[in-house]
């Protein structure tokens, strides 16, 4: 449980950053938390030569809401996302996942930037991010360009980022209306054994606005589109909520592990689903 | 009259004797991060070793090459078997009678295992340089399942006593056997099976787990090559058996070997055997001259020091049509991994295993258990537990409810119906104990009453039909357990380790001022004693616990003892303290009366000073006495107040307790809740009914993670699945429930002070509380078992099995 050995650097700015990551190229990773890195380095899983922490750069830890978007800085902690009374305000669906993910000691340290660049199917904000529809604002070498939460994931680990890139910023227009993210796991610190984020505006009785993604049920986040329009446009009740949760769960591909075989982790999806839509839907 | 009555009772409590809910006086240094822990220890010139482990489950080693991480700058050495070979330690013995590899010997039995040893100037090179090493192996088919061991296509896993028919105890039927331990009447036990009325089957698993203490093994060896002394600090439960091993290993004499076991961070019984690590690190100081130190990861804790449990106990319960239990029988195949490296006593191969009669009056039963190697790690250790009782007790509280299924007739009355009457005791059971005290069904019905018994199966069969009717996807499940321990290894004529019987002992020196030291043979590894010691001793010869210090874990300073495992120290060392502290008033009776001018007999013991009797004006303190002892000649009376006493017990004691859960299940997701759960705990008399409820609360959250989620799993490579905490389920405060406790005292007849050990009563009942929990939510519906560990996956499978999910 030692890591092999690495360069520290630690850069004061984002373009400093990013001009030490192109110089470094594929021996360098970022590190921002550390909460996934540090532990696969531990298991010499990864081995970089050099690590850029990005602890240093204050640009990157700031949460700001203006003409109804949201921004957060790459380095924004999670308790500082849970602590912040504006966001919940804009976004309460954000400390509702923030507050199920890992522990206290875990989430001072552990960001947004790293817990959606990574890639890792198990984490929790990648799907809500899809939720949202949030963009990433990602810099490098040829400067910054902008790529959708829903565009980003490739497979488990594999993100449109390129390896040159560092992912700054994170952006999302304010939410209203009824929210959850219901999630399902073993105990604290666990990934999810399936998790849902449903975002439901209410209309009268009609449904507005409907988003729904899925944590840990696929190498990806699930972005699910049909379930989103179901809902949006037949009415969020039990015969949709039905047919919702069904087309959703037509689009997993979850794994047996230590979890449980696939065939349970189906079957909880669906029930975690059914019942973050009815939350969502009472609170709208 | 009154204000002497008064003034007895303000001296007794000063005493902070037995009964006292005394603060712990070793938390001053644990919560403010003082604590001296082997990791603590740093020695000038000090080197690091690190393992090079197998990632292969079974495999021949045709070649070692340790070239390369020799030429990294700071390794001093990498030792093989072979560097261990000259030395003959390239195999320990374990404490079962089986022996063990120090480092793999021309192959590997399982994942993990030890293959060279890199010392280097600090840690991180060593783990540099263990990834260095190269190792070439050739893959060997892998045996996981006992049931298999015994096929004719079997790899043959011990090929260094394949061809041995007798093993260290008895006869070896197969290379993968390792023993036959047979309890009990096996004809007249069989002959009740094919004749009794009714007769109730099951196999229950108690699954592969590990003790987990939070601080991992280790040990530092420094040899002293001037003055030939070797000084091994560890986690050792036992430093003393492990000094004489040491010598008997290494062949440096007894007293040229100091063993200190510091602190400890825990040891649940992960911490009783002899580890490769802590050979390497002596080997290597040995060959180095300077000190080693080694400390397992967390994930080489969990995947090659000892495991607990992997007993496949296969049951037969039989009784009358109104539920009078006439015989049991049981099988147990148990999973010893690739050694037998069980820390029993030596007469018991599978621990006190045939205490699986349990709280009841079985008058005929019958007990096998074959040993079997597999491809997986050794152990089998008693995880909070004395020797393989946890493996009882849940074995015996599965086997009741299966038959109260078959009767159809209410587990608790079932229970209540065999228990082993009050006026009984002492009883003799059917596969050789004698129980020494016990009043199970006064416990049992203050268990009921304070959980309102009768409206909770109201409660769950309205929720039965409602479940039915739609109305909800939850159900309820009550867990019953009346379990009962063995404890206090244990009288010398039927139980030592190595050779060494099992008694244990304590020294007290009063000083001149009438504060105390007193030494013990055991070790605390967080159970308090140097908080619960002092107020036995307090109470015997009345001076302050707050001014007397306990030692232990210096074989040079402490007097020889067994260590602390299985519930011993209470019953045995405890013992130890009371008669030593008898021996001390002894004396001082005789100082007493020389200084009061009167005979011996008449004066008497007053809390803490002697009276002449008829004249309580008249009286000397213990201070006072202890002071004369040094500074008077008193005729006929050696100087000085010192007192030594070996204690052998007689019998072992039998704690016991009423537990009861009440889960609440979500068929759908597999999630349950724990509503409640009351523990009844008799541990006989209660030395500090605080750190009595603080064990109780650690036993049951351990219990809580053995019987929810806990395991060791392989797949059928022999991969470890579950290596880290992310996969090893250690609950958090938010997964531990609230535990309402509760006693009843009946006394050990035989103990000086009647106590009888409470540390692992909870692991031991909890694990079939929260089990029986869950089996009973889905009786129900026809479920009459499942296994543990009872995680979200497993109940939701059983519901499904059941036809629950539509």
């Amino acid at each position: 449980m030692i890591t092999g050995n690495f360069e520290y650097h630690q850069p004061s700015s984002l373009p400093e950053a990013v001009a030490l990551l192109s110089k470094l190229g594929d021996d360098a990773r970022v590190i921002a938390g550390g909460h996934s890195l540090i532990p696969s380095m531990k298991l010499r899983l990864a081995m970089p030569e050099h690590l850029i922490d990005l602890q240093g750069i204050g640009e990157l830890k700031n949460i700001q809401i203006s003409g109804g978007e949201v921004r957060i800085g790459a380095m924004t902690t999670q308790a500082e996302l849970i602590a912040s009374e504006a966001l919940y305000k804009s976004a309460p669906i954000i400390r509702e996942t923030a507050l199920q993910i890992a522990d206290p000691q875990v989430r001072y340290m552990g960001t947004i930037g790293g817990n959606v660049a990574n890639g890792d199917p198990g984490n929790d904000m990648p799907a809500l991010m899809q939720c949202l529809d949030a963009n990433f604002v990602l810099q490098g070498p040829d400067g910054e360009r902008v790529v959708k939460a829903r565009e980003f994931y490739e497979a488990a680990y594999f993100t449109a980022r390129d390896d040159l890139e560092i992912l700054s910023e994170i952006r999302f227009s304010e939410c209203s209306g009824g929210f959850a993210y219901g999630k399902q796991k073993r105990k604290i610190g666990d990934y999810a054994t399936a998790a849902a984020a449903v975002l439901l505006t209410k209309d009268g009785n009609n449904c507005s606005h409907a988003s729904i993604a899925l944590t840990n049920l696929a190498d990806t986040p699930l972005y699910c589109e049909e379930a989103s329009a179901m809902l949006q446009n037949g009415g969020v009740n039990d015969e949709n909520i039905a047919a919702a949760v069904t087309s959703a769960m037509a689009q997993i591909e979850p794994v047996d592990d230590n979890r449980g075989p696939a065939e349970f982790k189906k079957h909880a999806a669906s029930i975690v689903l059914a019942s973050a839509i009815r939350d969502a839907w009472a609170r709208a | 009259m009154s204000a002497t009555a008064e003034s007895v009772q303000d001296r007794k409590a000063a005493l902070k004797g037995l009964g006292t809910s005394r603060k712990r006086v070793e938390d001053a240094r644990f919560t403010q991060g003082k604590g001296n822990y082997v990791d603590d220890i740093k020695l000038p010139g000090m080197l690091f070793g690190d393992f090079v482990r197998s990632q292969h489950a079974h495999a021949r080693v045709k070649s070692i090459d340790t070239s390369k991480a020799m030429e990294l700058p700071g390794v001093v050495a990498v030792l093989t078997a072979a560097d261990l070979e000259p030395l003959n330690l390239h195999w320990m013995p374990t404490l079962a009678g089986d022996k063990q590899m120090v480092l793999a010997d021309g192959k590997v039995l399982f994942q993990g295992q030890e293959v060279a040893f890199v010392v280097a100037e600090d840690r991180y090179i060593a783990a540099d340089a263990v990834d260095l090493v190269k190792v070439d192996y050739e893959e060997l088919p892998v045996l996981v399942d006992p049931f298999k061991a015994e096929l004719s296509d079997a790899p043959i896993l011990r090929e260094d006593i394949k061809d041995e028919t007798e093993g260290a105890h008895g006869a070896r039927r197969h290379p993968n056997h390792i023993f036959t331990w047979e309890q009990g009447d096996q004809a007249a036990t069989e002959a009740i099976m094919k004749e009794a009325p009714v007769v109730a089957e099951e196999m229950v698993y108690y699954h592969r787990t590990h003790p987990c203490p939070m601080e991992t093994c280790g040990s530092v060896a420094s040899m002293d090559k001037v003055n030939g002394k070797l000084t091994l600090w560890g986690t050792f439960q036992a430093p003393h058996v492990v000094r004489t091993v040491a010598s008997l290993l290494s062949g440096i004499a007894e007293h040229n070997i100091r063993v200190v076991s510091p602190d400890i961070g825990g040891g649940f019984g992960n911490k009783v055997g002899v580890y490769p690590g802590y050979v390497c690190s002596i080997v290597a100081s040995i060959v180095t001259g300077v000190p080693v130190k080694w400390v397992e990861d967390r994930m080489e804790n969990l995947s090659a020091t000892a495991f607990a449990r992997d007993y496949h106990m296969n049951g037969k319960i039989a009784a009358t049509e109104d539920g009078k239990i006439l015989g049991l029988w049981c099988h147990t195949t148990a999973d010893h991994g690739a050694f037998d490296a069980c820390a029993d006593p030596t007469k018991y191969p599978a621990g006190f295993m045939n205490i699986c009669t349990g709280s009841y009056d079985i008058p005929t039963a019958y007990l096998a258990v074959d040993g079997i190697y597999t491809n997986k790690a050794p152990g089998g250790v008693a995880y909070r537990c004395s020797f393989r009782v946890t493996e009882a007790a849940y074995f015996i509280e599965r086997m009741i409810e299966v038959l109260a299924i078959k009767l159809n007739m209410d587990a608790a009355e079932l229970r209540a119906k065999n228990f082993i009457r009050k006026e009984q005791f002492p009883y003799q059971s059917a596969l050789g104990w004698e129980y020494d005290s016990g009043d199970y069904h006064t416990a049992w019905n203050k268990a009921l009453e304070a959980v309102d018994y009768k409206g909770l199966r109201a409660e769950q069969a309205q929720q039965v039909n409602d479940f039915k009717a739609g109305k909800t996807r939850k159900l309820m499940g009550i867990g019953l357990c009346h379990f009962t321990e063995i404890v206090g290894a244990g009288p010398v004529k039927n139980c030592d380790i190595l050779g060494m019987g099992m008694f244990d002992s304590c020294e007290i020196r009063i000083h001149p001022t009438g504060s105390a030291l007193a030494r013990l043979g055991t070790i605390s590894q967080g159970q308090g004693h140097a908080t619960t010691f002092a107020q036995i001793l307090a109470t015997e010869i009345g001076i302050s616990a707050d001014e007397i210090t306990i030692e232990e874990g210096d074989t040079d300073t402490a007097p020889y003892g067994l260590g602390t495992y299985g519930s011993r120290s209470t019953p045995v060392a405890g013992a130890a303290t009371a008669m030593a502290g008898r021996k001390i008033r002894a004396k001082a009776q005789m100082i007493a009366a020389y200084l009061l001018e009167v005979h011996d007999n008449d004066i008497e013991w007053e809390v803490d000073r002697f009276v002449v009797k008829g004249a309580p004006e008249r009286f000397k303190t213990m201070k006072e006495i202890a002071f004369a002892s040094y500074n008077q000649a008193i005729p006929g009376v050696e100087p000085g107040l010192e007192a030594v006493s070996y204690y052998d017990p007689p019998n072992m004691t039998y704690p016991f307790g009423a537990y009861i859960c009440v889960m609440d299940i979500d068929v759908d997701t597999g999630v349950s809740d724990v509503r409640k759960f009351y523990a009844l705990d008799d541990c006989g008399t209660r030395i500090n009914p605080m750190i009595i409820e603080g064990q109780v609360h650690g036993g049951l959250t351990e219990a809580l993670a053995i019987a929810m989620g806990q395991e060791i799993a392989y797949d059928e490579l022999g991969n470890v699945k579950t290596g880290t905490l992310m996969d090893f389920f250690i609950p958090t405060s938010w997964e531990t429930p609230n535990y309402q406790t509760d006693f009843t005292e009946t006394p050990s007849p035989h103990h000086p002070i009647g106590a009888k050990g409470v540390g692992e009563s909870p692991n031991v009942g909890g694990v079939p509380a929260f089990s029986n929990a869950i089996n009973d939510a889905f009786r129900a519906f026809g479920l009459t078992h499942t296994n543990m560990p009872h995680d979200h996956w497993r109940v939701w499978k059983t519901a499904n099995d059941l036809g629950l999910h539509g």
